[in-house]
């Protein structure tokens, strides 16, 4: 870790040498490590560092975007440079307003101590833990256990000033047989809370109970959705629409004020929870807003950047990503509303219908309906008058999300924390009466 | 540079490894998108970084810094090694990677014209006339055209005495056009989806395009596309065109000869493969005029390189041969538990990535017909082309696939525009109903800037040489 004083430091050369109109400084820093598993041993183990240095300069509505790893004085240098030459054979950008202007930011506690010391022979003995587990029980174990430490600061011409050391670790594995898999994960700003035992017991027990799976005609059934695939349909809304710039382009499933899904369904965005992956500001130093997103099945906001929000006289909610982005905002902190259900209780209500564990490799067919496509995978069970009948070979569907979201009986009491690309995700599990199969593979 | 090498391969051997290699890469890009008559990104990147690779142990370790200083070397090469024996404690048996590798050679993309040399105004202007081009056409909302220059620079060296040094050069660029009406989203992309097509190739690729000349052709489609007939469902004769062929070719095929895949060790995160090893040579892929080549050696193809990243030369090796599975892709260490010799696909993602095996280019061999032939040969059908959607199982078996555009065949003529195409199967099933390829003339290597593997996750740049080809008794139509 490079530290907030040393960056302060890098961050006063930019904004002294830069004769821009306004001049922005992100810093990504990241020190990781990765240990990878497959056929029960260590297969792939390693680890990083690095450090990024984007340079925003804009003169008047003209604005150009330079990068670096190198963070020598002389590249420092440089990628200032690089940055005003390409901003001044710019054209001005009529829907640029402003860099944003300073805002207090709350102190959210990101870091775990726990994480950044945790050692390659630390991620080992978990890993070790895991394949014995598999070895045990006659079955074959693969995964990841990722623990990384991260670093970003922005700081601007207008005051801006922003640090936030943060920590993540994940194990997840999936454990198999000749005929079966089962999927565990565990997620948290502490790799000393990741607890390897029990992602082993999870996904052993799944594949276990997984082997010799029937086939099953596609069709309309009930599904018990896990939190892994319920994350996934969270992953989707986020991406296809509850970005302003989706809005403002005319491809979002998301009509303000109007019902877009179940009223038992709300959805919010919030950085600043302890009870996920803390982020207090954005790519533009602005402070996160917690954002509530669906409420009771209607659509009531949107996120913004300060791009977004400048073109539509509003405030920027602070879900920048690094400049230059043509993707828009985009929430990373998402979470859904819990109901008071819980698996068991699901399971039991299910007259015929199929338990699903998570998906896979899944896409949209249609954005404005957000109809996606994928696959079941690592433990899809038919379940038979509220009891597990046997497993299953895997599933494709094709499935409008906001039309499962719609059908939602149960909503779990308890909600599981997923990492996504930047950020976390809490998640309860769902029964959604009615949800299309369109099709079976082999296994 | 030598020297910088020579001490972290020393520190490596001192702190006990049994071999260790070096890549020190550095790598500068440009990026210019226009969007709707502004330029919305514009930037330069810059990149550099080594990774230090280890057998201690009889494991594998790795780490990398962005930090090129003889103190971090040292850091580092010891980081590697005490990795590796990390890696140790969890083993099935030590490491075999074969025979060393002890070439010395330099490799540069031949390019005509240097991208990074052609003024970046000129670039702007062409995105500019594309933008202004697609734009004539009200039912577009959002126009958009990009460009994404690329060069690498990477110096290998292991223990064996390897010492190898590449320049890459890659030019890509393309346009998009997005209608909206009729409560309905509909896009038109050019040459190539995910953006753009992008070959290792100075700025005359980027020229050869015409995203000028094409692009108020795809926006006028795209509007059309509000108003189409939806792609009916059903079973039927279906014809691909050469860019959805390239991502079938891709998912189906690409991904599951990957040796590592199919030893397990992607299975977490990607999958496994159908393909084991028991069907090497004998198994039934694909019909008896499908012939699949990986040629890393091709001019132009995103995934041509002069060695991959173990040192390996680059290589031309058949996979399927008249429609038997004869072939992976291999890496050192997966080569040797089949008793055979890398054929050069273990590639890394940067300085701070571990070499995997990746594709480099996948080509479905031509055929014979002329497309004019095919439709006019085929009575009723749909042709399909250039991808919106994909989706494949975690064994690359069952496949769902939607296209941007698609087009009645109805007695061998092609009709009006389809939209919400998607095709579905299983892939020995599909490539085995596969009855006409059409010829050289019509083939072409498709650039994919974007194949996702690996963690942490890696992006490859790989290519699929193909022509159109037709499938017969194929499911289509699936929207629910």
């Amino acid at each position: 870790m490079l530290g907030k004083e040393n960056i302060r430091v890098i961050f006063e050369q930019v904004l002294a040498i830069s004769p821009a109109d306004q001049t922005e400084v992100l810093f990504l820093g990241e020190d990781s490590g990765l240990t990878r598993f497959a056929n029960s041993y260590i297969h792939q183990n390693v680890a990083q560092n690095d450090a990024e240095l984007r340079v925003r300069v804009v003169f008047g509505k003209k604005i150009g975007v330079a990068s670096t790893n190198d963070l020598s004085v002389e590249s420092i240098k440089r990628v200032v440079e690089s940055a005003i030459t390409i901003a001044k054979l710019q054209r001005e950008n009529p829907d640029f307003v402003s860099l944003p202007a300073p805002a207090p930011v709350p102190q959210v506690i990101g870091y775990a101590p726990g994480t950044a010391s945790f050692t390659p022979e630390s991620r080992a003995k978990a890993v070790g833990l895991v394949c014995r587990k598999a070895v045990e029980n006659k079955l074959i174990a693969s995964g990841a256990f990722y623990t990384g430490t991260s670093e970003l600061a922005v700081a601007s011409s207008l005051g801006v000033f922003a640090y936030h050391p943060s920590t993540v670790a994940e194990l997840n594995t999936v454990i198999m047989s000749d005929s079966s898999a089962g999927y565990a994960d565990a997620v948290s700003l502490d790799a000393q809370e990741i607890d390897p035992e029990a992602v082993a017991a999870e996904a052993v027990d799944k594949a276990l109970r997984s082997r010799n799976p029937t086939g099953l005609e596609p069709g309309e059934y009930e599904v018990i959705l896990e939190e892994y695939a319920v994350f996934d349909i969270l992953e989707f809304l986020a991406y296809l629409g509850f970005s302003a710039l989706a809005v403002q382009e005319g491809h979002s499933f998301m009509k303000l004020g109007q019902k877009v899904v179940g009223e038992n369904i709300s959805i919010w965005d919030d950085g600043l929870s302890p009870g996920g992956l803390p982020l207090p500001f954005d790519c533009e130093g602005v402070p996160r807003q917690k954002v509530p997103l669906i409420d009771k099945g209607f659509a009531v906001g949107l996120v913004y950047d300060s791009y977004t929000a400048g073109k539509e006289g509003k405030a920027s909610t602070g879900h920048a990503l690094p400049a230059p982005n043509t993707y828009g905002p985009i929430p990373m902190n998402l979470w859904m509303g819990t109901g008071q259900s819980d698996k068991e209780e699901m399971l039991k209500s299910t007259k015929r219908g199929i338990w699903v564990t998570r998906f896979h490799y899944t896409r949209p067919i249609h954005p404005l309906k957000v109809i996606v496509t994928g696959m079941t995978r690592d433990g899809t069970f038919l379940v038979e008058d509220g009891e597990i009948a046997g497993p299953i070979k895997n599933l494709r569907f094709t499935q409008s999300y906001l039309e499962a979201l719609s059908s939602v009986e149960l909503i779990g009491a308890q909600t599981k924390l997923e990492r996504g690309l930047m950020g976390g995700s809490r998640v309860p599990a769902l029964k959604v009466s009615r949800f299309n199969f369109s099709g079976v593979t082999e296994f | 540079m030598r020297e910088f090498i020579e001490r972290i391969l020393n520190t490596a051997q001192v702190r006990g490894a049994n071999y260790a290699d070096v890549r020190v890469v550095r790598r500068q890009s440009q990026s210019i998108v226009v969007k709707n008559g502004n330029v919305e990104a514009l930037s330069i990147a810059e990149d550099q970084g080594f990774g230090v690779r280890v057998i201690a142990g009889g494991a594998w370790g790795f780490a990398a810094s962005s930090l090129l200083a003889v103190s971090e070397a040292d850091r580092v090469a010891a980081q590697a090694v005490q990795i590796a024996r990390a890696s140790a404690t969890v083993k099935s048996r030590d490491l075999d990677i074969g025979p060393g590798i002890p070439v010395t050679d330099r490799y540069r993309t031949p390019v005509e014209i240097d991208p990074f040399g052609v003024p970046i105004e000129r670039k702007i202007a062409l995105l500019l006339a594309a933008d202004a081009a697609m734009r004539k056409v009200k039912e577009i909302k959002v126009a958009e055209s990009s460009m994404e220059l690329f060069r690498e620079l990477k110096t290998f060296a292991s223990t064996e005495g390897g010492f190898i040094e590449q320049e890459i050069i890659e030019s890509g660029g393309g346009i998009e056009a997005t209608a909206v009406g009729n409560d309905d989203v509909q896009k038109r992309s050019y040459p190539n989806s995910f953006g753009r097509q992008q070959g290792t190739a100075g700025y005359e690729f980027i020229e050869a395009m015409d995203l000028v000349g094409n692009a108020e052709r795809i926006a006028a489609e795209a509007a059309q596309l509000l108003r189409a007939k939806q792609c009916p469902a059903g079973v039927t004769t279906l014809i691909l065109g050469p860019t959805q062929l390239a991502l079938q070719v891709h998912e189906s095929c690409g991904h599951p000869i990957e040796l590592d895949r199919v030893f397990g060790t992607e299975a977490s995160y990607a999958g496994t493969s159908f393909l084991t090893t028991d069907k090497l040579g004998s198994f039934r892929y694909g019909s008896e005029i499908v012939n699949i080549t990986a040629d890393a050696t091709i001019p132009g193809g995103l995934g041509t390189f002069g060695y991959d990243d173990e040192g390996v030369p680059a290589q031309r090796v058949p996979i399927v041969r008249n429609g038997i599975f004869v072939g992976y892709l291999t890496s050192r260490e997966t080569a040797r538990v089949l008793g055979q010799s890398s054929n050069g696909t273990a590639r890394a993602d940067g300085w701070n990535r571990i070499p995997i095996i990746r594709m480099t280019n996948i080509n479905l061999e031509p055929g014979e017909w002329e497309f004019e032939d095919l439709i006019a040969d085929t009575d009723e059908g749909i042709y399909m082309e250039l991808n919106k959607s994909w989706s494949i199982d975690d064994k690359r078996l069952n496949f769902q696939f939607g296209t941007e555009i698609a087009r009645e065949i109805s007695h061998g003529k092609l009709g009006p525009l389809l939209k919400n195409a998607t095709y579905t199967g299983i892939t020995p099933q599909f490539w085995g109903s596969c009855d006409a390829i059409c010829n050289a003339g019509h083939w072409n290597i498709w650039g994919t800037p974007n194949c996702g593997k690996g963690q942490p996750p890696q992006a490859a740049h790989v290519g699929h040489g193909t022509a159109p080809a037709r499938f017969r008794h194929v499911q289509v139509g699936m929207m629910k």
